[in-house]
């Protein structure tokens, strides 16, 4: 990649914004989300592209908020932040470090791709976050959040969430 | 084009909000607590969905300056210009386009499934065809909205299939539901005027050719859940939603979801 003076600064967005967190889910970063699609920067105003994971995700206005008072806080000064609607979201933009900061969190990370349709019509085996058994069941299709469906392992019988592939 | 357009988009959203807001009645009152958070995340869902239209339509309306003198298509007195919340909060029953059946009342959990499941189904089919649309920002919410429908789509297919096939109670309360809901479904698949136009500009889905695979994944359901497609013989159905004719339902819905912008104009918190 060539030095520009641009690239730099996205560079260094791009540093900043790893340190921006998903307030539902706080250990990943909306970089690990795979939420931010875009950086633009023309006559000084920069301009970030984020995509929201559900439609109604009622955590992408605080997350764009979250954006804007990183980037204020480090001297960036002409803002814009413009929801994106396609290509829609997916988990395989998820980062393999966001998954495994997801598994020692205790959610489980999206299984496979979902450009294999099994993954999204058929039963799929999760693993337990916990003990780490394939041994266990889907409780409901629908979690705490939008982005989450509740699982239980048979073996050690803790129930967990599923970050669903999407 | 524009006109219609608007009216198409107004469409879509009147629908799934309605439908959401109906839905998220059954927030702390679902049969289980899964229950009660999946019924809620689909409300969410759906909510979602209607915002993303009603933020295009009114862009559409203020992009356009002759209609933004208009006061009936830039609702609300010196409000400025049309955004989401006055589209969704600010308009009357007559201006709602939405389909019949996301208005009707909850009834029962049985009906309250199956209206999902009937409306969830009949998405499913739209929204993969809307992916194709000439209008770049209908295409892009279709594309969004088709993932999480999909789940809306399972999610009210097993329970119709738990309730057909359970108990004597279960089946009785669903079959009375189909009785009821069953009307309501013709609706889907009868264009109105804005459809047609926005077909032959290639921005609309033709609702009428989504009937054969909308009634061969019912009848497949409905095989698992040993109920009875009703489907073979015409029955006269019930329509006006989507020109702005609707049930005593709507405006009591309204009456909540808009009380307090009604009441306090403007209003923020």
């Amino acid at each position: 990649m060539i030095h520009t003076k641009q690239n730099i600064i996205v560079d260094e967005i791009l540093q900043l914004l790893e340190d921006v967190c998903d307030p539902e889910i706080p250990v990943l970063s909306v970089i690990d989300l795979g939420i931010i699609r875009n950086i633009k920067i023309d006559e000084g105003e920069i301009e970030v592209f984020i995509t929201p994971t559900y439609s109604g995700c009622p955590a992408m206005d605080m997350i764009a908020m979250n954006i804007r008072m990183a980037l204020l806080q480090n001297g960036y000064k002409k803002i814009k932040i413009t929801q994106q609607l396609s290509p829609a979201w997916t988990t395989d933009w998820m980062t393999k470090n966001g998954k495994q900061k997801l598994r020692s969190y205790g959610i489980a990370p999206p299984v496979g791709k979902t450009f294999d349709k099994k993954y999204l019509e058929d039963e799929i085996k999760v693993q337990c976050p916990q003990c780490h058994s394939f041994n266990t069941k889907l409780l409901s299709q629908f979690g705490s959040t939008s982005c989450k469906a509740l699982y239980q392992c048979n073996d050690c019988l803790e129930p967990f969430d599923y970050f669903k592939c999407h | 084009m524009t006109e219609s357009l608007l009216d198409y988009t107004l469409h879509l959203a009147d629908n799934s909000l309605i439908m959401g807001h109906r839905l998220s009645e059954w927030t702390g009152h679902g049969p289980m607590l899964e229950q009660d958070i999946a019924i809620s995340n689909i409300a969410l869902d759906l909510i979602g969905q209607s915002r993303n239209f009603y933020q295009y339509a009114a862009k559409i309306i203020n992009s356009d300056t002759d209609r933004k003198d208009s006061k009936v298509l830039s609702p609300g007195e010196d409000l400025g210009e049309a955004t989401e919340d006055t589209l969704a909060y600010l308009r009357d029953a007559n201006e709602f386009k939405n389909l019949l059946i996301a208005e009707l009342p909850n009834g029962d959990w049985a009906k309250t499934i199956l209206k999902l499941f009937f409306f969830s189904t009949y998405q499913f089919y739209f929204y993969q065809k809307l992916i194709y649309s000439s209008d770049k920002q209908l295409s892009a919410i279709a594309e969004k909205s088709l993932k999480e429908v999909t789940y809306h789509v399972r999610w009210s297919s097993e329970w119709v299939i738990r309730l057909g096939d359970g108990t004597e109670e279960s089946n009785g309360r669903i079959k009375l539901a189909l009785e009821e809901l069953w009307p309501y479904t013709g609706e889907m698949f009868e264009p109105a005027a804005y459809e047609v136009i926005a077909v032959k500009e290639q921005v609309g889905v033709d609702v009428s050719k989504l009937k054969n695979d909308w009634q061969r994944k019912v009848s497949e359901v409905f095989q698992h859940a040993t109920l009875v497609y009703p489907g073979k013989e015409s029955t006269w159905m019930q329509t006006g939603g989507k020109k702005g004719i609707h049930t005593e339902h709507l405006g009591f819905i309204l009456a909540e979801m808009q009380f307090l912008q009604r009441a306090y104009p403007g209003c923020k918190w």
